[in-house]
């Protein structure tokens, strides 16, 4: 497939490339996707007593939009809050990466992510 | 001597055109622009003489009769031609075919197309290897089957069918016999009479020939196979397919058949020399690898291979130097992924993880020593980022777990 510039860059240099402790209680895991679909995403973030995310990382099994995708998605979530970062929306990521319309699931996974992972730091401090 | 980037390993998807060929077509794409059906002037002898003369050298290559071939646009049309020609020509006799999950789409989607005509298909599932034997096919006769069509060689992972063997289960039964041996002819020795084939389908561009000029071979006797017209018009062909011929495509089919003949000898070890080179670094250097295909019965040139916990179009992005396919469905439009891993029993992770390596007459040594390094380090790379490795290497068992999705 050919991608434009920015998700070349991100699958090149991936950024936020890792993981956090799960079972610490200021970080939210996100795991969306499945193999036989061909793409997993995992999205960690770590929140601050404030609610502020501190930190992100991600580790994803995937095609080059999938791994941009994700890349993008842990630098866009870095130092919002966790209400902000639940309102991006996979249509900017999208945009952002210049996704041809086949690859559009892939930014679909990516917000799904950021949700799963908000939704578990949210269940195990007893937000919701 | 340092390789010359990018690398082309995906002869089975279409070949560079040989020098030689091109050389050969060059006058029939200028000076000798004559009709091959114009029948009483100097030009159009010319380019029946060369048309005849190609049709020699197709025929010596598969051991048949020049006047057995049929050139076409392509084997997707010669696979179009004997599927539907044989149906339509033998419909008082039956209507039952048998075929295989692993075919390419122009046998599959042709017999779908029949389906819808009043035929009906046996698609045979193959073992891991990719085979379908003789007793399975046997097993699916029915008292209305007029044809068995089942390719010679997989594009995908290479696996060789015993063609000889369901040839010959084919005349005893009285059935006709289908190959779409686009992979296997000019790599493999093809014999019509051996293999016991009444229908061959054949394309230049996988031989080093042009894009848009194949064949088929329709057997001429022992006994004549019928095939009831597809394209009708001028009745070129012995009638069988109209349309003024394709002069220098046709040139550079016969060409390309005549260089495959007289260097097979040498270059099929040659392949299957490089072939396994890359095989075993690749083994060697990495865990969780599967070869998809026959470990032995299978073409010279063709390695596929999945990587576990990583997928094929990022390894191809890794890798973007050498030119190579994936089974995944990131890089199908249909968003599945490959139809003959998945015939094969393969799962389907391993089948978005998978990549063919299908090598050629310009490849080298030092390309596949360069293409197995850079594979070995990007799969490195990639598992690195993989959740799937990380659980894999905690001893998660992955199938325990339920996965929030599909999206598709």
């Amino acid at each position: 497939m050919k991608y434009g510039d920015k998700v070349i860059d991100h699958f090149a240099n991936p950024r936020n490339v890792g993981a956090l402790d799960k079972s610490a209680s200021d970080v939210g895991t996100g795991i969306v996707g499945a193999p036989e679909c061909g793409d997993v995403l995992k999205l960690q973030i770590q929140v601050d007593t404030e609610g502020r995310i501190v930190d992100a990382k991600f580790k994803t099994f995937g095609c080059g939009s999938a791994i941009a995708a994700s890349s993008l998605a842990t630098e866009w979530v870095k130092g919002r809050t966790v209400d902000q970062a639940g309102e991006i929306k996979n249509t900017a990521i999208a945009q952002e990466l210049s996704l041809p319309p086949i690859k559009v699931h892939c930014s679909v996974l990516a917000e799904d992510a950021i949700k799963a992972a908000i939704a578990d730091w949210k269940s195990k401090n007893g937000k919701e | 001597m340092p390789v010359k980037l990018p690398i082309y390993m995906d002869n089975n998807a279409t070949t560079p055109i040989d020098p030689r060929i091109l050389e050969a077509m060059m006058p029939y794409l200028t000076g000798e622009f004559g009709n091959a059906a114009s029948k009483h002037h100097v030009f159009g002898w010319r380019a029946e003489e060369a048309v005849e003369n190609a049709r020699q050298q197709v025929a010596e290559l598969i051991h048949a009769s020049p006047k057995e071939i049929v050139f076409t646009s392509g084997a997707t049309e010669s696979d179009n031609l004997a599927i539907k020609g044989v149906a339509e020509a033998y419909r008082e006799r039956g209507n039952h075919i048998i075929t295989c999950l692993t075919e390419h789409k122009a046998v599959l989607d042709t017999c779908k197309y029949l389906e819808k005509n009043g035929c009906e298909v046996a698609y045979l599932t193959p073992d891991s290897t990719g085979q379908v034997g003789p007793q399975q096919i046997e097993q699916a006769i029915t008292d209305k089957t007029i044809l068995i069509t089942l390719m010679a060689a997989n594009n995908e992972t290479g696996t060789l069918h015993q063609i000889a063997e369901i040839g010959r289960l084919a005349k005893q039964r009285d059935i006709i016999f289908h190959s779409d041996a686009t992979q296997a002819v000019g790599k493999i020795p093809i014999d019509v009479e051996a293999m016991g084939l009444d229908l061959m389908s054949l394309s230049a561009h996988k031989l080093y020939g042009p894009k848009g000029v194949g064949a088929l071979y329709v057997r001429g006797r022992g006994p004549r196979v019928r095939i009831a017209i597809q394209m009708h018009g001028g009745g070129h062909e012995r009638g069988m397919r109209s349309g003024t011929l394709n002069v220098p495509g046709i040139v550079g089919l016969g060409e390309a058949c005549r260089l495959a003949q007289q260097e097979m000898d040498h270059e099929s070890p040659r392949l299957s020399a490089m072939r396994d080179a890359l095989q075993s670094a690749i083994m060697s250097r990495l865990d969780h690898v599967q070869i998809n295909g026959h470990p032995i019965q299978r073409l010279p040139n063709t390695l596929n291979v999945s990587f576990e916990y990583v997928e094929g179009e990022a390894l191809m992005m890794k890798i973007k130097d050498v030119a190579v396919s994936s089974g995944s469905a990131c890089t199908s439009a249909s968003l599945t992924p490959s139809h003959v891993l998945h015939a094969m029993g393969v799962p389907d992770e391993l089948a978005h993880g998978s990549i063919r390596f299908s090598l050629g007459r310009f490849n080298t040594p030092q390309e596949a020593d360069y293409a197995a390094e850079h594979i070995v380090q990007a799969v490195g790379e990639l598992r690195e980022l993989s959740p799937l490795y990380e659980m894999a290497k905690e001893g998660v068992d992955m199938k325990s777990i339920k996965w929030r999705g599909p999206v598709h």
